[in-house]
């Protein structure tokens, strides 16, 4: 039996994420926080698509994350980027609740579908919101993190090591649930849910659970990201947020809770790269590297990695 | 011996097809019954029926005192009625050993890795227990078909054509190791067969159904040769010999 790396692998990965904290340029510690913010979303999205469910609509939670957090700062005058991230958590998980009641009883594409649906209220409702900046917006300024007030140097930084250990604690307990009973049973379901039910189990609530914390994931990497980026506009709610979410898995695979982040920085840096270099060309690029996924590595890249290790 | 399960004035129709006609059968504690009758006599459908997976145009369901109809797959299984199915229904991107860990995590095993490790071992699965259940023989896939509908301990297991799809010569394989598995833990078995020379050797009651309706039920010697039975279940030819 293969062992299973992934423990290991994660406290290498803190280690040098945490090391190079202090020293990497300013650039570079941007495109990772916003790498480890998108993979928070993109790790809530496997344990979906683990579930046999691919969501078109984080970018509902991602928004809801994103503008809960810039709200406490700029209307509740709550500038502390731990309760920013808890407020951005716990919106998402709220309303994933709610809305989980109904959607826990779709599937495929209708599921996709509805969940798109009311990302795009949330995006029209911004939208229209003057009081919100409508289509531009707002920017936020997190002054203290848990209570420590940072100067203005540091801060990016502090974040970034804060959403390292963050974004690593959660993806060593998604790996830890993957491999519990409920992690089993949510491959079951996506194999199938008849035969779940006729085991005795409720496939209903193992989807609404799976949905409830997929969104409360997304809902924190929105916040991490409004924080990394300093600003929240409607876009964070738009069906092609959600989109790019659902390429990252792909891109990354559901093999191992490490994928997403890595597909995440890897999309995220090339994205920095197209810009700069062909800005009207690099969706197309993007396409192409989907179709390659898709027709050589179905599994993703995270495959890649296992051949070499297998 | 008490009746554990009772079906009263079963009726059930898709459109013009009547799959169930009034049907009234008692079964008792630890019995063996097989349900014979040619295809669309109704034999799964009275499965699908006690299982909750259909509902009864008309009639009642009582396990244990306790009117079933009307209540889902899950709960009349946390109730203790286990079933396998005429298609193996597998976790196909799971291993065998996750399809049985699935199983007994639902059945709240209090050791499940060990519990999970003696039922491979009970059904002879631990050869296979890495592979993926999809890529399973025939044989093997109705084995742990079987060996999870037994996981919940149920009261009462329905087997569904547990031996269709298999080698002739590993028919009586699979049923010995079945039936062993339930010997001496009270379960009564219904088991929907094809195979007259397996109904004969395992069955101690045999319900034949043809066109919705129960045409014989009794001792599987007496039920066999009759008229109705070897004519519509049987076949005219089988008859003759």
């Amino acid at each position: 039996m293969r062992r299973d790396r992934t423990v290991p692998a994660l406290v290498i990965a803190a280690v040098v994420l945490l090391a190079a904290a202090p020293l990497a340029p300013q650039w570079l510690v941007f495109l990772l926080a916003l790498a480890l913010a998108k993979g928070l979303v993109v790790l809530g999205l496997v344990l979906l698509m683990r579930t046999g469910l691919v969501s078109f609509g984080q970018g509902l939670y991602f928004g809801l994350g994103a503008y809960a957090a810039a709200l406490l700062a700029h209307r509740g005058g709550i500038a502390d980027a731990a309760l920013m991230i808890v407020a951005g958590t716990a919106c998402a998980a709220v309303l994933a609740a709610i809305l989980g009641l109904l959607l826990a009883r779709y599937r495929e594409i209708f599921f996709a579908m509805l969940s798109l649906a009311f990302s795009m209220i949330l995006y029209g409702l911004l939208v229209k919101s003057s009081a919100l900046g409508s289509t531009d917006g707002f920017n936020l300024h997190a002054k203290s993190f848990a209570g420590v007030v940072l100067s203005a140097g540091i801060e990016r930084r502090v974040f970034f090591a804060a959403s390292v250990v963050l974004a690593c604690a959660v993806a060593w307990v998604m790996h830890r649930y993957g491999s519990s009973h409920w992690g089993r049973l949510s491959a079951a379901i996506r194999d199938n849910e008849l035969r779940v039910e006729y085991l005795g189990a409720s496939v209903y609530r193992v989807v609404y659970v799976n949905y409830v914390a997929a969104c409360a994931l997304a809902g924190m990497g929105g916040a991490f990201a409004a924080l990394a980026v300093g600003h929240v506009d409607p876009e964070t709610a738009y069906w092609t947020t959600s989109g790019e979410f659902v390429f990252v898995a792909i891109l990354g695979g559901t093999g191992n809770v490490l994928a997403p982040f890595l597909a995440a920085a890897i999309f995220e840096g090339l994205r920095t790269v197209a810009n700069q270099y062909a800005p009207n060309v690099w969706q197309m690029s993007l396409g192409l590297a989907m179709l390659a996924i898709i027709m050589f590595l179905p599994g993703g890249l995270w495959t890649l990695l296992k051949r070499r290790s297998g | 011996m008490s009746t554990i399960l009772a079906a009263h004035g079963l009726q059930k129709n898709f459109g013009a097809v009547t799959a169930a006609a009034d049907v009234s059968l008692a079964f008792d504690r630890e019995s063996v019954v097989s349900l014979i009758g040619a295809n669309g006599a109704g034999k799964t459908t009275f499965l699908n029926m006690v299982t909750g997976y259909l509902k009864p145009d008309r009639g009642s369901i009582r396990f244990e005192g306790r009117e079933l109809t009307g209540h889902s797959p899950r709960e009349i299984t946390s109730l203790g009625i286990c079933r396998s199915f005429q298609i193996p229904q597998l976790f196909h991107s799971l291993s065998v050993r996750e399809n049985l860990l699935v199983a007994e995590g639902i059945a709240h095993a209090e050791h499940v890795e060990e519990a999970t490790d003696a039922v491979l071992e009970r059904f002879g699965l631990s050869g296979y227990a890495a592979q993926a259940a999809g890529l399973l023989p025939e044989g093997v896939r109705k084995l742990l078909d079987v060996a999870m509908a037994l996981v919940a301990r149920p009261k009462v297991l329905l087997l569904d054509e547990p031996t269709s799809g298999v080698a002739a010569d590993e028919k009586f394989g699979i049923m010995d190791l079945v039936m062993g598995a339930v010997r001496g833990e009270g379960v009564t078995v219904l088991f929907v067969e094809h195979d007259m020379d397996i109904v004969s050797r395992y069955a101690s009651r045999v319900i034949a159904f043809y066109d919705g309706r129960v045409v014989a039920d009794g001792a599987p010697g007496t039920v066999l040769a009759t008229e109705e039975v070897r004519r519509y279940v049987i076949g005219e030819d089988h008859a003759a010999h």
